[in-house]
């Protein structure tokens, strides 16, 4: 029987396999991911679940009817891959075959390798570390956050809920500046403050101190904080390291072409999710890499279709590939929401509201609309992301 | 066959994005909360409230075969 193996058991995973069997594929489905876990939700934890307690059975997703019998085979790392020989190799040394392969692996963390111990430093990807993190989220903790990204200011605000002492050390000049830019930045600066969390700006951290568990962090400009906890939140690396040695373009993430099919593979591949550039035809001319919580699903249909059609020796859909990225962030009383791209822009625009309470900017480049960001706005956003859809 | 759709409403954080999936089922009123049109749709648009469902990031939406 025909096979398709998907790498990673995550959203994106999940989605390729609902959208094979979508498509009519009803050949042999086997999703190895290195977690423990089905497919569940990343977002909540940062925020609810690091609150509130993570219960993995509200976490998982619910999956579709068409992929009960799927084989999951969890706990199990994929470390090597020969699209020639169309081969797997897991952990335990032992080979898989596949006639069509489906990368799922998204990203992870980087890790700067700063020195100093290791013991009480936390990186937040999968549930392991959030589960670990929230046991350290004590009130009184003071915890130190490296970045501040989503997920940093995420954390900063659930940490502050659960009465622990924040700081945030960024080389940034205001929180989540990539995405929101200065002006709504410093918008959301002004609520952290608020809630009590300290911001270093045009800071890093160069050493952690604490013999065999860390209690403080010495920044770049000699000075000093001390720490019971620490969370490294800046930036991400693709899982593609078991791809290494196929010849296939893993520069930053997996190159794919718009119909999500892996570029210069010998073998039927695609490639979902956080770990797939592609291009997106809303905004032509680059392929990227977009870690959203929307494209797993997008990615992960397109690519099953894709999959789906070559494995009955048929030609891919070729109409250009345009989902919209959206993002949305909750800290404090406060819900972010973004259509589009607005990291792009040159000119951010108010275009109603206060940075520091409800409003919503325009983001442009070179004149044209390429993103919009909305602070408890989301209704107002509706007329922005039609007029992103129709380009 | 039909579809029963239900929304916990407890999980919902009014973000809207069903609202791009299935324009006639979900609808943001002016005040940005969340509006179920109706709570029961014919096959013909499974593949809507399908994408409704997949796409909510609380996963509030639930879809039962009546
Ligand atoms: C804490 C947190 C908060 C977030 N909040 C938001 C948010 O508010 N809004 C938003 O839009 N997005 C958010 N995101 C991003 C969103 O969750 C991701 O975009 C999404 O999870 C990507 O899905 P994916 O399937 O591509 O990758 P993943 O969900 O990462 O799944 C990949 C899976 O593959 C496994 N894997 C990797 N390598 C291998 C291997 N070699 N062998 C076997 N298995 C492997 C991984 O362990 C993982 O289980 C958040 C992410 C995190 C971590
Ligand atoms: S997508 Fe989910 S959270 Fe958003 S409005 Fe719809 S049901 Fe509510």
């Amino acid at each position: 029987m025909t096979t398709v193996v998907i790498v990673g058991a995550g959203l994106g995973g999940l989605r390729a396999a609902e959208s094979l069997r979508a498509n009519g594929f009803v050949g042999e489905i086997t999703v190895i991911g290195d977690e423990p876990h089905m497919p569940y939700n990343r977002p909540p934890l940062s925020k609810e679940a690091l609150k509130s307690g993570l219960d993995m059975s509200t976490l998982e997703f619910r999956r579709k009817a068409s992929v009960a019998d799927v084989t999951w085979q969890l706990g199990s790392a994929v470390v090597a891959c020969d699209l020639s020989a169309r081969t797997i190799t897991l952990a335990d040394g032992s080979i898989v075959g596949f006639d069509a392969l489906v990368a799922a692996s998204g990203i992870r963390p980087r890790d700067f390798n700063i020195p100093g111990p290791r013991n009480g430093r936390h990186f937040l990807r999968a549930a392991a570390d959030a589960h670990a993190l929230r046991e350290q989220l004590v009130p009184g903790a003071r915890i130190v956050i490296l970045g501040s990204g989503f997920i940093g200011c995420e954390v900063a605000a659930t940490a502050r809920q659960l009465g622990c002492e924040v700081d945030i050390v960024t080389l940034d000049p205001v929180p989540m500046y990539r995405p929101l830019g200065t002006i709504l930045g410093a918008g959301m600066q002004a609520h952290h403050e608020e809630h009590g969390v300290r911001f270093h700006f045009g800071r890093s951290i160069t050493e952690f101190t604490g013999h065999d568990r860390v209690t403080g962090a010495v920044l770049d400009d000699d000075s000093s904080l001390e720490a019971d906890v620490v969370l490294e939140a800046v930036g991400s690396v693709p899982n593609t390291q078991w791809l290494a040695g196929n010849n296939i373009d893993l520069s930053d993430g997996i190159l794919t072409d718009s119909s999500l099919r892996v570029v210069g593979s010998p073998a039927p591949f695609v490639a979902v999710g956080d770990v797939a550039r592609y291009e997106n035809a809303l905004f032509p001319g680059v392929a990227r890499r977009i870690e959203h919580w929307n494209l797993p699903t997008d990615t992960g249909k397109r690519a099953g279709a894709t999959l789906a059609t070559l494995l009955t020796g048929g030609q891919p859909d070729q109409t250009p590939f345009a989902p919209m990225p959206s993002f949305w962030s909750d800290q404090y009383h406060c819900k972010v929401q973004s259509f589009g791209l607005p990291g792009i822009a040159d000119e951010i625009v108010i275009v109603g509201g206060e940075p520091s309470g409800e409003c919503v900017a325009e983001y442009r480049r070179d004149g044209a609309l390429v993103g919009v960001i909305g602070i408890n706005s989301t209704s107002a956003l509706v007329p922005y992301r039609t007029a992103l859809m129709a380009g | 066959m039909s579809i029963k759709i239900d929304v916990d409403m407890t999980k919902c954080q009014h973000y809207g994005q069903c609202c791009f999936e299935a324009p006639t089922v979900f609808e943001l009123d002016a005040d940005g909360k969340l509006n179920v049109l109706t709570h029961e749709v014919d096959e013909d648009m499974r593949e809507a409230v399908e994408a409704a469902a997949d796409v909510c990031p609380m996963q509030a939406i639930t879809l039962t075969d009546i």
